[in-house]
Protein backbone atom coordinates (compact mmCIF):
# COMPACT_ATOMS: atom_id res chain seq x y z
CA UNK A 1 0.00 0.00 0.00
CA UNK A 2 1.19 3.59 -0.57
CA UNK A 3 0.11 6.60 0.66
CA UNK A 4 0.53 10.38 0.12
CA UNK A 5 -0.46 12.77 2.17
CA UNK A 6 -0.18 16.62 1.53
CA UNK A 7 2.98 16.00 -0.46
CA UNK A 8 3.84 19.15 -2.30
CA UNK A 9 7.30 19.71 -4.54
CA UNK A 10 8.59 23.14 -5.10
CA UNK A 11 11.50 22.69 -7.41
CA UNK A 12 14.15 25.38 -7.15
CA UNK A 13 13.23 27.87 -10.02
CA UNK A 14 10.03 28.35 -8.28
CA UNK A 15 7.62 25.34 -10.81
CA UNK A 16 5.05 24.07 -7.98
CA UNK A 17 5.20 20.26 -9.53
CA UNK A 18 2.91 18.77 -6.87
CA UNK A 19 0.76 20.84 -4.45
CA UNK A 20 -0.71 18.86 -1.54
CA UNK A 21 -1.48 16.10 -3.54
CA UNK A 22 -3.45 13.03 -0.76
CA UNK A 23 -4.31 9.86 -2.36
CA UNK A 24 -3.57 6.08 -1.18
CA UNK A 25 -2.81 3.26 -3.56
CA UNK A 26 -4.40 -0.30 -2.13
CA UNK A 27 -2.48 -3.67 -2.34
CA UNK A 28 -2.22 -4.94 -5.27
CA UNK A 29 -3.93 -1.87 -7.79
CA UNK A 30 -2.91 -0.27 -10.32
CA UNK A 31 -3.12 3.44 -10.64
CA UNK A 32 -2.65 5.51 -13.24
CA UNK A 33 -1.27 8.81 -13.26
CA UNK A 34 -2.90 10.78 -16.03
CA UNK A 35 -2.66 14.27 -16.98
CA UNK A 36 -1.28 16.60 -20.02
CA UNK A 37 2.39 16.81 -19.95
CA UNK A 38 3.86 19.09 -17.44
CA UNK A 39 0.87 18.21 -15.08
CA UNK A 40 3.14 16.69 -12.39
CA UNK A 41 2.53 12.85 -12.97
CA UNK A 42 6.03 12.13 -13.63
CA UNK A 43 7.34 13.56 -10.49
CA UNK A 44 4.40 12.42 -8.43
CA UNK A 45 5.71 8.73 -9.64
CA UNK A 46 9.68 9.72 -9.10
CA UNK A 47 9.17 11.00 -5.35
CA UNK A 48 7.52 7.72 -3.73
CA UNK A 49 11.37 6.18 -4.76
CA UNK A 50 12.98 9.48 -3.70
CA UNK A 51 14.48 10.24 -7.14
CA UNK A 52 12.82 13.49 -6.29
CA UNK A 53 13.28 14.70 -2.60
CA UNK A 54 9.48 16.10 -1.54
CA UNK A 55 9.55 19.79 0.04
CA UNK A 56 6.52 18.57 2.44
CA UNK A 57 3.96 16.30 3.48
CA UNK A 58 4.73 12.56 3.74
CA UNK A 59 4.94 9.19 1.65
CA UNK A 60 4.07 6.37 3.62
CA UNK A 61 4.79 2.72 1.93
CA UNK A 62 3.27 -0.22 4.14
CA UNK A 63 2.93 2.26 6.42
CA UNK A 64 6.59 3.16 6.83
CA UNK A 65 7.58 7.09 6.28
CA UNK A 66 9.62 6.38 2.99
CA UNK A 67 11.75 9.26 4.01
CA UNK A 68 13.00 7.09 7.08
CA UNK A 69 14.49 4.37 4.82
CA UNK A 70 17.68 4.46 3.07
CA UNK A 71 17.60 5.93 -0.22
CA UNK A 72 19.05 2.84 -2.18
CA UNK A 73 17.35 0.17 -0.01
CA UNK A 74 14.08 1.83 -0.71
CA UNK A 75 14.56 1.84 -4.68
CA UNK A 76 16.20 -1.83 -4.54
CA UNK A 77 12.63 -2.91 -3.04
CA UNK A 78 11.06 -0.88 -5.42
CA UNK A 79 10.20 -1.82 -9.17
CA UNK A 80 11.38 0.64 -11.97
CA UNK A 81 10.80 0.70 -15.38
CA UNK A 82 11.02 3.60 -17.79
CA UNK A 83 10.69 4.15 -21.45
CA UNK A 84 12.68 0.92 -23.60
CA UNK A 85 16.16 3.62 -23.59
CA UNK A 86 16.50 2.29 -20.23
CA UNK A 87 17.82 -0.60 -20.23
CA UNK A 88 21.78 -0.87 -20.68
CA UNK A 89 22.99 -1.40 -23.92
CA UNK A 90 26.49 -2.78 -22.29
CA UNK A 91 24.58 -5.71 -20.70
CA UNK A 92 22.96 -8.62 -21.92
CA UNK A 93 19.21 -9.07 -21.11
CA UNK A 94 20.43 -11.19 -18.53
CA UNK A 95 22.43 -9.17 -16.99
CA UNK A 96 20.55 -6.63 -17.24
CA UNK A 97 17.17 -8.37 -15.40
CA UNK A 98 19.71 -9.41 -12.61
CA UNK A 99 20.55 -5.85 -11.76
CA UNK A 100 18.69 -5.72 -8.33
CA UNK A 101 19.09 -9.44 -7.64
CA UNK A 102 23.26 -8.59 -7.41
CA UNK A 103 22.71 -5.52 -5.81
CA UNK A 104 21.11 -6.97 -3.31
CA UNK A 105 23.43 -9.77 -3.11
CA UNK A 106 21.33 -12.74 -4.26
CA UNK A 107 24.02 -16.26 -5.14
CA UNK A 108 24.15 -16.33 -8.84
CA UNK A 109 22.11 -19.81 -8.52
CA UNK A 110 18.90 -18.08 -7.33
CA UNK A 111 19.70 -15.41 -10.06
CA UNK A 112 19.66 -17.50 -13.06
CA UNK A 113 16.68 -19.11 -12.08
CA UNK A 114 15.18 -15.65 -11.39
CA UNK A 115 15.95 -14.44 -15.26
CA UNK A 116 14.68 -17.54 -16.53
CA UNK A 117 11.55 -17.51 -14.85
CA UNK A 118 10.98 -13.59 -15.69
CA UNK A 119 11.65 -14.25 -19.37
CA UNK A 120 9.09 -17.29 -19.29
CA UNK A 121 6.52 -14.99 -17.76
CA UNK A 122 7.25 -12.36 -20.89
CA UNK A 123 7.14 -15.63 -23.23
CA UNK A 124 10.26 -14.78 -24.40
CA UNK A 125 13.09 -17.71 -24.75
CA UNK A 126 15.43 -17.57 -21.90
CA UNK A 127 17.67 -20.25 -24.26
CA UNK A 128 17.46 -17.84 -27.08
CA UNK A 129 17.41 -14.49 -25.55
CA UNK A 130 19.78 -14.50 -22.39
CA UNK A 131 22.67 -14.16 -23.95
CA UNK A 132 21.69 -11.14 -26.23
CA UNK A 133 22.07 -7.16 -25.96
CA UNK A 134 19.32 -4.73 -26.25
CA UNK A 135 20.79 -3.95 -29.81
CA UNK A 136 19.69 -7.43 -31.21
CA UNK A 137 15.74 -7.26 -29.47
CA UNK A 138 12.94 -5.50 -31.71
CA UNK A 139 10.76 -2.69 -29.80
CA UNK A 140 8.88 -4.67 -28.24
CA UNK A 141 10.99 -7.17 -26.96
CA UNK A 142 12.95 -4.66 -25.19
CA UNK A 143 9.86 -3.64 -23.36
CA UNK A 144 9.22 -6.52 -22.19
CA UNK A 145 12.83 -6.89 -21.13
CA UNK A 146 12.24 -3.73 -19.50
CA UNK A 147 9.09 -5.12 -17.92
CA UNK A 148 11.19 -8.15 -16.28
CA UNK A 149 13.78 -5.93 -15.35
CA UNK A 150 11.31 -4.12 -12.87
CA UNK A 151 10.25 -7.69 -11.41
CA UNK A 152 13.94 -8.58 -11.18
CA UNK A 153 13.58 -8.82 -7.30
CA UNK A 154 10.03 -9.65 -6.80
CA UNK A 155 9.57 -6.56 -5.67
CA UNK A 156 5.73 -5.79 -3.89
CA UNK A 157 5.44 -2.11 -5.75
CA UNK A 158 6.64 -0.88 -9.13
CA UNK A 159 6.90 2.30 -10.70
CA UNK A 160 6.07 2.65 -14.47
CA UNK A 161 6.83 5.56 -16.48
CA UNK A 162 5.41 4.81 -19.54
CA UNK A 163 6.50 1.30 -19.93
CA UNK A 164 5.07 0.98 -23.45
CA UNK A 165 5.47 4.61 -25.12
CA UNK A 166 7.74 4.29 -27.45
CA UNK A 167 6.68 1.47 -30.01
CA UNK A 168 3.91 0.78 -32.42
CA UNK A 169 0.28 0.76 -31.20
CA UNK A 170 -0.53 -3.02 -32.23
CA UNK A 171 2.60 -4.07 -30.27
CA UNK A 172 0.87 -1.63 -27.64
CA UNK A 173 -2.15 -2.77 -27.68
CA UNK A 174 -0.22 -7.13 -27.48
CA UNK A 175 1.85 -5.75 -24.28
CA UNK A 176 -0.81 -4.28 -22.17
CA UNK A 177 -3.08 -7.60 -22.78
CA UNK A 178 0.03 -9.35 -21.85
CA UNK A 179 1.00 -7.16 -19.19
CA UNK A 180 -2.76 -7.56 -17.63
CA UNK A 181 -2.68 -10.89 -17.86
CA UNK A 182 0.55 -11.07 -15.62
CA UNK A 183 -0.66 -9.08 -12.94
CA UNK A 184 -3.51 -11.15 -12.61
CA UNK A 185 -0.59 -13.61 -11.23
CA UNK A 186 1.56 -11.39 -9.57
CA UNK A 187 -0.86 -8.86 -7.96
CA UNK A 188 1.76 -6.27 -7.32
CA UNK A 189 0.52 -2.71 -6.00
CA UNK A 190 1.45 -0.60 -9.43
CA UNK A 191 1.98 3.39 -10.10
CA UNK A 192 1.36 3.79 -13.74
CA UNK A 193 2.38 6.86 -15.81
CA UNK A 194 0.57 7.99 -18.91
CA UNK A 195 -0.64 10.48 -20.88
CA UNK A 196 -2.83 8.28 -22.48
CA UNK A 197 -6.59 8.08 -21.51
CA UNK A 198 -7.28 5.08 -23.53
CA UNK A 199 -4.64 3.26 -21.95
CA UNK A 200 -5.92 5.06 -18.66
CA UNK A 201 -8.84 3.49 -18.90
CA UNK A 202 -7.83 0.12 -20.11
CA UNK A 203 -4.60 -0.91 -17.27
CA UNK A 204 -6.25 1.42 -14.43
CA UNK A 205 -8.11 -0.11 -11.42
CA UNK A 206 -8.24 3.61 -10.44
CA UNK A 207 -7.14 6.50 -12.57
CA UNK A 208 -5.60 10.15 -10.59
CA UNK A 209 -5.65 12.70 -13.09
CA UNK A 210 -3.71 15.98 -12.43
CA UNK A 211 -3.77 19.19 -14.02
CA UNK A 212 -0.90 21.80 -12.84
CA UNK A 213 0.48 19.75 -9.81
CA UNK A 214 -3.02 19.25 -8.59
CA UNK A 215 -4.87 15.99 -8.12
CA UNK A 216 -8.09 16.44 -9.84
CA UNK A 217 -10.12 13.47 -9.22
CA UNK A 218 -9.08 9.91 -8.14
CA UNK A 219 -11.32 7.46 -9.21
CA UNK A 220 -12.29 4.39 -10.88
CA UNK A 221 -12.23 4.61 -14.66
CA UNK A 222 -15.99 4.58 -15.37
CA UNK A 223 -16.47 7.03 -12.51
CA UNK A 224 -13.73 9.43 -14.23
CA UNK A 225 -15.62 8.84 -17.25
CA UNK A 226 -19.11 9.14 -16.42
CA UNK A 227 -18.85 11.33 -13.32
CA UNK A 228 -16.42 13.93 -14.04
CA UNK A 229 -15.70 16.12 -10.60
CA UNK A 230 -15.49 19.28 -13.30
CA UNK A 231 -14.77 20.82 -16.77
CA UNK A 232 -11.59 19.99 -16.87
CA UNK A 233 -12.23 16.18 -16.57
CA UNK A 234 -15.00 16.37 -18.55
CA UNK A 235 -12.77 18.03 -21.19
CA UNK A 236 -9.81 16.09 -20.51
CA UNK A 237 -12.62 12.67 -21.36
CA UNK A 238 -13.30 14.43 -24.17
CA UNK A 239 -16.64 14.26 -25.71
CA UNK A 240 -16.51 10.87 -27.34
CA UNK A 241 -16.73 8.66 -23.94
CA UNK A 242 -19.30 6.59 -25.29
CA UNK A 243 -16.53 5.07 -27.61
CA UNK A 244 -14.13 5.29 -24.55
CA UNK A 245 -16.31 3.52 -22.74
CA UNK A 246 -16.03 0.14 -25.01
CA UNK A 247 -11.95 0.65 -23.42
CA UNK A 248 -14.05 -0.62 -19.95
CA UNK A 249 -15.69 -3.71 -21.01
CA UNK A 250 -13.51 -6.76 -21.95
CA UNK A 251 -14.28 -8.93 -24.75
CA UNK A 252 -14.66 -12.03 -22.50
CA UNK A 253 -18.09 -10.64 -20.56
CA UNK A 254 -19.90 -9.91 -23.77
CA UNK A 255 -18.24 -12.83 -25.93
CA UNK A 256 -20.49 -16.56 -26.76
CA UNK A 257 -18.23 -18.92 -24.89
CA UNK A 258 -19.71 -21.73 -26.35
CA UNK A 259 -20.92 -21.07 -30.14
CA UNK A 260 -21.57 -23.46 -32.75
CA UNK A 261 -18.30 -25.19 -34.42
CA UNK A 262 -17.35 -27.48 -37.03
CA UNK A 263 -14.27 -29.18 -38.10
CA UNK A 264 -12.76 -29.35 -41.49
CA UNK A 265 -12.96 -33.04 -42.01
CA UNK A 266 -16.84 -32.75 -41.40
CA UNK A 267 -19.25 -32.59 -44.30
CA UNK A 268 -20.66 -29.89 -45.01
CA UNK A 269 -23.71 -31.00 -44.58
CA UNK A 270 -23.19 -31.22 -41.01
CA UNK A 271 -22.82 -27.47 -41.39
CA UNK A 272 -25.94 -27.06 -43.04
CA UNK A 273 -27.79 -28.66 -40.26
CA UNK A 274 -26.54 -26.56 -37.55
CA UNK A 275 -26.75 -23.53 -39.41
CA UNK A 276 -30.28 -24.20 -39.67
CA UNK A 277 -31.16 -25.29 -36.76
CA UNK A 278 -29.35 -22.19 -34.73
CA UNK A 279 -30.53 -19.95 -37.49
CA UNK A 280 -26.90 -18.47 -38.56
CA UNK A 281 -25.49 -18.34 -41.58
CA UNK A 282 -22.01 -18.47 -41.14
CA UNK A 283 -19.87 -20.78 -38.40
CA UNK A 284 -16.88 -20.85 -36.70
CA UNK A 285 -14.39 -23.42 -38.00
CA UNK A 286 -11.39 -25.07 -35.56
CA UNK A 287 -9.19 -27.93 -36.31
CA UNK A 288 -9.14 -31.03 -33.92
CA UNK A 289 -6.92 -29.69 -31.32
CA UNK A 290 -9.59 -26.73 -30.99
CA UNK A 291 -7.38 -23.88 -32.92
CA UNK A 292 -9.39 -21.63 -34.73
CA UNK A 293 -8.77 -21.55 -38.37
CA UNK A 294 -11.59 -19.61 -40.10
CA UNK A 295 -15.24 -19.37 -41.46
CA UNK A 296 -17.50 -21.28 -43.37
CA UNK A 297 -20.59 -19.63 -44.52
CA UNK A 298 -24.19 -20.48 -45.75
CA UNK A 299 -23.80 -19.40 -49.29
CA UNK A 300 -20.87 -21.66 -49.69
CA UNK A 301 -22.24 -24.71 -48.56
CA UNK A 302 -22.62 -25.74 -52.09
CA UNK A 303 -19.72 -25.50 -53.23
CA UNK A 304 -17.85 -28.76 -52.05
CA UNK A 305 -18.73 -31.67 -50.04
CA UNK A 306 -16.62 -31.49 -46.79
CA UNK A 307 -16.09 -28.73 -44.85
CA UNK A 308 -12.48 -28.04 -45.40
CA UNK A 309 -12.95 -27.46 -49.08
CA UNK A 310 -15.32 -24.64 -48.23
CA UNK A 311 -14.21 -22.77 -45.43
CA UNK A 312 -12.89 -19.50 -45.57
CA UNK A 313 -9.62 -19.55 -43.60
CA UNK A 314 -8.96 -16.45 -41.49
CA UNK A 315 -6.57 -15.43 -38.82
CA UNK A 316 -8.77 -12.16 -37.88
CA UNK A 317 -9.36 -13.13 -34.46
CA UNK A 318 -9.09 -11.31 -30.36
CA UNK A 319 -7.45 -12.17 -27.67
CA UNK A 320 -10.04 -12.60 -24.59
CA UNK A 321 -8.10 -9.79 -22.50
CA UNK A 322 -8.95 -7.16 -25.22
CA UNK A 323 -10.75 -4.51 -24.50
CA UNK A 324 -14.59 -3.52 -26.81
CA UNK A 325 -13.17 -0.78 -28.78
CA UNK A 326 -9.82 -2.97 -29.71
CA UNK A 327 -12.09 -5.89 -30.65
CA UNK A 328 -14.75 -3.92 -32.86
CA UNK A 329 -11.97 -2.36 -34.97
CA UNK A 330 -10.65 -5.31 -36.10
CA UNK A 331 -14.11 -6.29 -36.55
CA UNK A 332 -14.98 -3.29 -38.88
CA UNK A 333 -12.00 -4.21 -40.75
CA UNK A 334 -12.80 -8.04 -41.30
CA UNK A 335 -16.63 -6.70 -42.77
CA UNK A 336 -18.02 -9.61 -40.79
CA UNK A 337 -20.62 -9.05 -38.36
CA UNK A 338 -18.51 -11.82 -35.62
CA UNK A 339 -15.14 -11.87 -34.23
CA UNK A 340 -13.54 -14.99 -33.16
CA UNK A 341 -12.10 -14.41 -30.02
CA UNK A 342 -8.88 -16.76 -28.87
CA UNK A 343 -7.10 -17.78 -25.39
CA UNK A 344 -3.59 -17.80 -25.01
CA UNK A 345 -2.68 -20.54 -27.18
CA UNK A 346 -4.51 -19.78 -29.60
CA UNK A 347 -7.56 -21.61 -29.03
CA UNK A 348 -10.85 -20.79 -29.98
CA UNK A 349 -12.61 -19.26 -26.49
CA UNK A 350 -15.82 -17.89 -27.95
CA UNK A 351 -17.31 -15.51 -30.74
CA UNK A 352 -18.53 -11.73 -30.60
CA UNK A 353 -21.59 -11.11 -32.04
CA UNK A 354 -22.30 -7.03 -33.12
CA UNK A 355 -25.75 -7.46 -31.69
CA UNK A 356 -24.16 -8.40 -28.47
CA UNK A 357 -22.32 -5.53 -28.50
CA UNK A 358 -25.55 -3.20 -29.43
CA UNK A 359 -27.04 -4.85 -27.06
CA UNK A 360 -24.24 -3.85 -24.24
CA UNK A 361 -24.27 -0.55 -25.37
CA UNK A 362 -27.85 -0.65 -24.71
CA UNK A 363 -27.76 -1.36 -21.72
CA UNK A 364 -25.58 1.07 -20.42
CA UNK A 365 -27.09 3.98 -22.10
CA UNK A 366 -29.74 2.86 -20.05
CA UNK A 367 -27.49 2.98 -17.27
CA UNK A 368 -26.96 6.26 -17.85
CA UNK A 369 -23.74 5.99 -18.53
CA UNK A 370 -23.32 7.12 -21.90
CA UNK A 371 -25.90 9.32 -23.72
CA UNK B 1 66.62 8.18 -50.61
CA UNK B 2 68.81 5.53 -51.30
CA UNK B 3 71.02 6.70 -48.30
CA UNK B 4 68.48 5.83 -45.98
CA UNK B 5 68.14 2.65 -47.40
CA UNK B 6 71.88 1.83 -47.57
CA UNK B 7 72.17 2.84 -43.87
CA UNK B 8 69.05 0.64 -42.85
CA UNK B 9 70.85 -1.79 -44.57
CA UNK B 10 74.00 -1.68 -43.23
CA UNK B 11 73.05 -0.44 -39.63
CA UNK B 12 69.72 -2.66 -39.11
CA UNK B 13 70.40 -3.22 -35.42
CA UNK B 14 71.09 0.50 -34.63
CA UNK B 15 67.28 1.48 -36.27
CA UNK B 16 65.66 -1.56 -34.05
CA UNK B 17 66.96 0.15 -31.04
CA UNK B 18 66.30 3.64 -31.89
CA UNK B 19 63.00 2.66 -32.63
CA UNK B 20 62.46 -0.08 -29.58
CA UNK B 21 63.60 3.34 -27.30
CA UNK B 22 61.57 5.44 -28.77
CA UNK B 23 58.53 3.04 -28.44
CA UNK B 24 59.65 2.44 -24.88
CA UNK B 25 59.33 6.20 -23.91
CA UNK B 26 55.51 6.69 -25.62
CA UNK B 27 54.91 3.48 -23.47
CA UNK B 28 56.01 5.10 -20.37
CA UNK B 29 54.45 8.36 -20.47
CA UNK B 30 50.90 7.38 -21.98
CA UNK B 31 51.20 4.73 -19.20
CA UNK B 32 51.77 7.29 -16.76
CA UNK B 33 49.34 9.88 -18.71
CA UNK B 34 46.19 7.10 -18.81
CA UNK B 35 46.82 6.04 -14.77
CA UNK B 36 47.12 10.12 -14.29
CA UNK B 37 44.38 11.27 -16.74
CA UNK B 38 41.68 8.52 -16.78
CA UNK B 39 41.26 9.11 -12.32
CA UNK B 40 41.40 12.78 -13.10
CA UNK B 41 38.97 13.13 -15.64
CA UNK B 42 36.57 10.80 -13.77
CA UNK B 43 36.98 13.18 -10.58
CA UNK B 44 36.24 16.41 -11.92
CA UNK B 45 33.50 15.15 -13.98
CA UNK B 46 31.61 14.07 -10.60
CA UNK B 47 28.40 16.18 -9.37
CA UNK B 48 28.90 19.42 -7.81
CA UNK B 49 33.02 19.78 -9.06
CA UNK B 50 32.21 22.11 -12.38
CA UNK B 51 33.44 24.54 -10.60
CA UNK B 52 37.64 21.97 -10.31
CA UNK B 53 36.62 20.66 -14.11
CA UNK B 54 36.80 24.25 -15.69
CA UNK B 55 40.37 25.22 -14.90
CA UNK B 56 41.81 21.89 -14.41
CA UNK B 57 40.64 21.25 -18.50
CA UNK B 58 41.50 24.83 -19.23
CA UNK B 59 44.37 24.52 -17.96
CA UNK B 60 45.57 21.37 -19.60
CA UNK B 61 44.49 23.01 -22.70
CA UNK B 62 47.44 25.82 -22.14
CA UNK B 63 49.63 23.34 -22.00
CA UNK B 64 48.75 21.75 -25.13
CA UNK B 65 49.35 25.52 -26.79
CA UNK B 66 52.87 25.30 -25.60
CA UNK B 67 55.45 24.32 -28.27
CA UNK B 68 56.61 21.31 -27.42
CA UNK B 69 60.42 22.66 -27.57
CA UNK B 70 59.35 25.22 -25.10
CA UNK B 71 58.19 22.63 -23.20
CA UNK B 72 61.06 20.43 -23.11
CA UNK B 73 62.89 23.63 -22.00
CA UNK B 74 60.80 24.81 -18.98
CA UNK B 75 60.66 20.90 -17.83
CA UNK B 76 64.33 20.97 -17.75
CA UNK B 77 64.40 24.39 -15.98
CA UNK B 78 62.29 23.33 -13.49
CA UNK B 79 64.18 19.88 -12.48
CA UNK B 80 67.57 21.98 -12.18
CA UNK B 81 66.08 24.43 -9.98
CA UNK B 82 64.52 21.30 -8.02
CA UNK B 83 68.51 20.46 -8.20
CA UNK B 84 67.45 17.14 -10.36
CA UNK B 85 68.89 16.23 -13.41
CA UNK B 86 67.56 17.80 -16.11
CA UNK B 87 68.64 16.14 -19.19
CA UNK B 88 67.88 12.35 -20.09
CA UNK B 89 64.68 10.09 -19.94
CA UNK B 90 63.24 11.18 -17.15
CA UNK B 91 62.57 15.05 -17.91
CA UNK B 92 61.13 13.79 -21.30
CA UNK B 93 58.72 11.33 -19.98
CA UNK B 94 57.39 14.27 -17.52
CA UNK B 95 56.79 16.83 -20.89
CA UNK B 96 55.20 13.95 -22.54
CA UNK B 97 52.83 13.08 -20.01
CA UNK B 98 51.94 16.66 -19.82
CA UNK B 99 51.00 17.11 -23.44
CA UNK B 100 49.13 13.48 -23.36
CA UNK B 101 46.56 14.75 -20.52
CA UNK B 102 44.72 17.24 -22.50
CA UNK B 103 43.16 14.82 -24.82
CA UNK B 104 42.46 12.09 -22.24
CA UNK B 105 41.53 14.07 -19.36
CA UNK B 106 39.05 15.96 -22.35
CA UNK B 107 37.70 13.04 -22.95
CA UNK B 108 36.95 10.95 -19.95
CA UNK B 109 35.76 14.11 -19.33
CA UNK B 110 33.12 14.26 -21.69
CA UNK B 111 32.34 10.71 -21.98
CA UNK B 112 31.23 10.26 -18.11
CA UNK B 113 29.20 13.73 -19.01
CA UNK B 114 27.50 12.98 -22.08
CA UNK B 115 26.27 9.41 -20.90
CA UNK B 116 21.95 9.37 -21.37
CA UNK B 117 20.44 10.80 -18.39
CA UNK B 118 17.90 8.14 -18.76
CA UNK B 119 21.01 5.69 -17.84
CA UNK B 120 21.74 7.33 -15.03
CA UNK B 121 17.98 7.14 -14.14
CA UNK B 122 17.55 3.48 -14.36
CA UNK B 123 20.67 2.81 -12.38
CA UNK B 124 19.50 5.38 -9.48
CA UNK B 125 15.74 4.14 -9.54
CA UNK B 126 16.95 0.84 -9.52
CA UNK B 127 18.90 1.77 -6.09
CA UNK B 128 22.67 1.69 -7.78
CA UNK B 129 25.01 4.06 -4.94
CA UNK B 130 27.51 6.32 -7.06
CA UNK B 131 29.52 4.29 -6.90
CA UNK B 132 27.99 1.27 -8.20
CA UNK B 133 26.67 3.80 -10.88
CA UNK B 134 29.97 4.81 -11.94
CA UNK B 135 31.36 1.81 -12.55
CA UNK B 136 28.72 -0.14 -13.47
CA UNK B 137 26.85 2.19 -15.88
CA UNK B 138 28.87 5.47 -16.27
CA UNK B 139 32.42 4.15 -17.42
CA UNK B 140 31.17 1.03 -19.16
CA UNK B 141 29.37 3.26 -21.89
CA UNK B 142 32.46 6.04 -21.47
CA UNK B 143 34.99 3.39 -22.74
CA UNK B 144 35.08 3.87 -26.75
CA UNK B 145 35.53 7.93 -26.28
CA UNK B 146 37.94 7.79 -23.83
CA UNK B 147 39.68 4.79 -25.84
CA UNK B 148 39.59 7.00 -28.64
CA UNK B 149 41.03 10.26 -25.96
CA UNK B 150 44.05 7.18 -25.43
CA UNK B 151 44.48 6.43 -29.30
CA UNK B 152 44.84 10.26 -30.09
CA UNK B 153 47.45 10.58 -27.25
CA UNK B 154 49.60 7.80 -28.28
CA UNK B 155 49.83 8.91 -31.96
CA UNK B 156 50.55 12.87 -30.76
CA UNK B 157 53.49 11.56 -28.39
CA UNK B 158 54.94 9.40 -31.35
CA UNK B 159 55.55 12.17 -32.71
CA UNK B 160 56.36 14.78 -29.83
CA UNK B 161 58.97 12.02 -28.60
CA UNK B 162 60.94 12.70 -31.44
CA UNK B 163 62.11 16.00 -30.12
CA UNK B 164 62.64 14.51 -27.03
CA UNK B 165 65.78 13.85 -28.18
CA UNK B 166 67.17 17.59 -28.12
CA UNK B 167 67.32 16.39 -24.43
CA UNK B 168 68.92 13.91 -24.70
CA UNK B 169 65.83 10.75 -24.52
CA UNK B 170 67.23 8.48 -27.19
CA UNK B 171 64.68 7.08 -29.77
CA UNK B 172 64.01 7.90 -33.53
CA UNK B 173 64.53 11.65 -32.91
CA UNK B 174 68.08 11.23 -32.16
CA UNK B 175 68.94 10.14 -35.82
CA UNK B 176 66.53 13.22 -37.05
CA UNK B 177 68.91 15.53 -34.21
CA UNK B 178 71.84 13.94 -35.07
CA UNK B 179 71.06 14.53 -39.10
CA UNK B 180 69.90 17.98 -39.07
CA UNK B 181 73.41 19.00 -36.89
CA UNK B 182 76.38 16.65 -39.46
CA UNK B 183 73.65 17.43 -42.53
CA UNK B 184 73.24 13.63 -43.00
CA UNK B 185 70.54 12.95 -44.88
CA UNK B 186 70.17 9.33 -44.91
CA UNK B 187 69.87 9.65 -41.08
CA UNK B 188 67.24 12.45 -40.95
CA UNK B 189 65.07 10.14 -43.59
CA UNK B 190 65.71 6.93 -41.45
CA UNK B 191 64.72 8.68 -38.17
CA UNK B 192 61.53 10.80 -40.60
CA UNK B 193 60.24 7.93 -42.01
CA UNK B 194 60.88 5.57 -38.74
CA UNK B 195 58.58 8.25 -36.87
CA UNK B 196 55.66 8.22 -39.32
CA UNK B 197 55.76 4.61 -39.79
CA UNK B 198 55.69 4.19 -36.42
CA UNK B 199 52.39 6.69 -36.07
CA UNK B 200 50.56 5.06 -38.54
CA UNK B 201 51.08 1.53 -37.15
CA UNK B 202 50.17 2.60 -33.57
CA UNK B 203 46.99 4.36 -34.87
CA UNK B 204 45.82 0.84 -36.50
CA UNK B 205 47.02 -0.84 -33.26
CA UNK B 206 44.93 1.31 -31.16
CA UNK B 207 41.95 1.49 -33.06
CA UNK B 208 41.84 -2.64 -32.68
CA UNK B 209 42.45 -2.56 -29.24
CA UNK B 210 39.47 0.36 -28.91
CA UNK B 211 36.99 -1.95 -30.49
CA UNK B 212 38.40 -4.82 -28.42
CA UNK B 213 37.74 -2.89 -24.72
CA UNK B 214 34.61 -2.09 -26.15
CA UNK B 215 31.76 -3.61 -24.26
CA UNK B 216 30.22 -6.19 -26.79
CA UNK B 217 27.21 -4.66 -26.42
CA UNK B 218 27.62 -1.39 -27.85
CA UNK B 219 29.77 -2.51 -30.90
CA UNK B 220 26.87 -3.17 -33.17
Amino acid sequence: MIRLEEVTKVFPDGTEAIREATFEVEQGEVCVLLGPSGCGKTTTMRVINRLIPITSGKIYIDGVDNSSIDEDELRRNIGYAIQDIGLFPHMTVRQNIETVPVLKGWPKAEREKRVEELLELMRMDPGEFMNRYPSELSGGQRQRVGVARSLGADPQILLMDEPFGAIDPITRIELQDEFLKIQRKIKKTIIFVTHDIYEAIKMGDRIALMNEGRLVQYDTPANLLYRPKNEFVEKFVGTDRALKGLQLIRVKELMCGSPPTVKTDEPAEAARECMEREGINQMVVICKAGKFLGWVEWTDLEKGEMVGEIMKPSSDFATIDAVLNEALSIMLSTRRNSLAIVNEDNGLAGVLSFDAIQEALGEMAQRGEIE
Amino acid sequence: MIEAWQFLMRNPEVVAGWTLEHLWIVLVACGFAVILGVPLGIYISGRGREHIADPVLYLAEIMMTVPSLALFGLVMAILASLGLRAIGFTPAIIALIIYAQLPILRNTYTAIRQVDPAMIEAGKGMGMNERQLLFKVKLPLSVPVIMAGVRNAVVMTIAIAAIAAIIGAGGLGKAIWWGLRGARMDLILVGGIGVSILGLLADAFMSRVERWVTPKGLRM
